[in-house]
């Protein structure tokens, strides 16, 4: 089986190739057009700023190359909110696969929440293939400022002030807010099962 | 729910794990990655990873231990230590590293908590703060705690925070090693005032303390170190006591 990683211009690709190398499998981080073509599985994983990864992306043409793949994909953390279709941060247009917004974080009240949320959250109405060995409100690592609005792919809810979409599935696109690299067991577990699609 | 996070921490001297009592009298407390795993393992939230002797002997951070780290360890880690420029935090990120922390070299040039939180966004970039209660206020010291600096506490968090730091981990010195609690009024202004998350540290002795900081002074976080590397208290039996207290915890 051939794994690949997206590479591109935000971090972690590091702590995804180290939690792959933990479940056994060597993943291969690349841009090039026809490896990710070719992969078995693609991983698009994610932290930074929206808009600069995204013109990153479209000067590369990796947009339309995301869009076409036919194999199971994975977006994490900023690669799920590329993956959906407007983000607020910087007013930037998305690729559109999931037809959602990404919005902001407002706490209700001065600093009662923090923003960015840091750390782990639970997840429930658990409902897609990736969540089959983990169990309804298992724990994840989140790290992030923005979230995804629930929609009818949402299949994980988690809440941060309001309720969002921790994890969202459409066709081969799977996308999770969290960071399944960096969530102990649990996230390894995804991980796995995200890997035998 | 967003849970309150348990952090052991681990400073590193020499590729070693050590605690200083006051930031004095380091001893040895065991091998870094074989205890983070051992913490991973039991629960522990997140590790943060200080190379104590970095600042001192202006020795750049340990990228090769950090790899190591990273390998076999399946929660976020911060490492700190020695860090002053763009290019000292893109090489512990690429060796595997989750989040980095800056104290005085950010103190002496806080543009650089601009040009860290603008390469690498703000969630990765953790101000680490010492400080010391005298004269009426909580003031800022550099170096490991060995300077003194006439500027307070809840200025440069502010400060900091503006230009882009992501979380503060604030260390009181006069807590640190006495295991008589953490620092609350400092610790609880800072969490009121400022809208990143804030890691106590310094003084943890008993479990009450993890409940006082996260009850009455609102921390996200809570760091120890001696307690956890002795073994005077396990975190699944810190982590069971403050769920029965009804503090949200992760288990």
């Amino acid at each position: 089986m051939k794994t690949a990683i997206l590479k591109y211009n935000a971090g972690n690709i590091r702590s995804v190739l180290f939690a792959l190398d933990r479940l056994g499998v060597e993943a291969t981080v690349t841009d090039d057009p026809e490896e990710l073509r070719s992969a078995d599985k693609v991983i698009f994983p994610g932290v930074g700023e929206a808009s600069t990864a995204m013109n990153y992306l479209k000067e590369r043409r990796l947009d339309e190359l995301i869009k076409d793949l036919k194999q199971p994909v994975l977006g994490i953390c900023l690669g799920m909110q590329l993956l959906c279709k407007h983000s607020e941060e910087n007013d930037t247009e998305c690729m559109g696969i999931f037809d959602l917004p990404v919005k902001k974080f407002q706490s209700p009240v001065k600093n009662l929440l923090k923003i960015p949320q840091i750390g782990w959250n639970n997840i429930a109405g658990l409902h897609s293939t990736l969540f089959e060995h983990v169990p309804e409100n298992s724990y994840m690592y989140f790290v992030h400022s923005y979230y995804v609005a629930l929609g009818p792919d949402t299949t994980a809810i988690a809440n941060y002030i309001i309720n969002y979409s921790a994890a969202l599935h459409k066709d081969n696109f799977y996308a999770v807010q969290f960071h399944p690299e960096k969530s102990a067991d649990a996230g390894q577990q995804l991980l796995d099962s995200f890997l035998k699609l | 729910m967003l849970t309150k996070r348990i952090i052991p921490c681990l400073d590193i001297k020499d590729g070693r794990t050590v605690k200083g009592v006051n930031f004095e009298n380091i001893r040895d407390a065991g091998d870094p990655i074989e205890l983070g795993a051992l913490y991973a393992a039991q629960g522990a939230d997140e590790l943060v990873f200080l190379d104590i002797t970095a600042t001192n002997e202006r020795r750049k951070t340990l990228s090769e231990l950090v790899t190591r780290i990273a390998r076999h360890i399946n929660i976020p880690f911060t490492v700190g230590g020695g860090i002053s420029s763009v290019e000292d935090v893109s090489v512990l990120l690429n060796a595997g590293a989750d989040k980095v922390s800056v104290n005085t070299a950010a103190f002496r040039n806080p543009q650089l908590l601009n040009d860290l939180s603008r390469e690498f966004g703000s969630q990765c970039i953790v101000l680490a703060i010492d400080t010391r209660f005298e004269d009426g206020d909580w003031f800022v010291y550099l170096n490991g705690g060995r300077v003194k600096t006439d500027i307070r506490t809840t200025d440069w968090a502010t400060e900091a925070v503006e230009r882009g730091a992501g979380e503060i981990l604030l260390t009181s010195m006069n807590n640190d090693g006495t295991k008589q609690g953490f620092a609350l009024d400092i610790t609880g202004r800072l969490s009121q005032s400022l809208n990143v998350p804030i890691i106590a540290s310094g003084g943890a002795g008993t479990m009450e303390h993890f409940a006082d900081v996260f009850e009455k002074a609102q921390a996200d976080a809570a760091l120890a170190a001696s307690i956890f590397h002795y073994k005077e208290m396990e975190i699944p039996d810190l982590k069971n006591y403050l769920y029965q207290r009804g503090i949200q915890i992760r288990f």
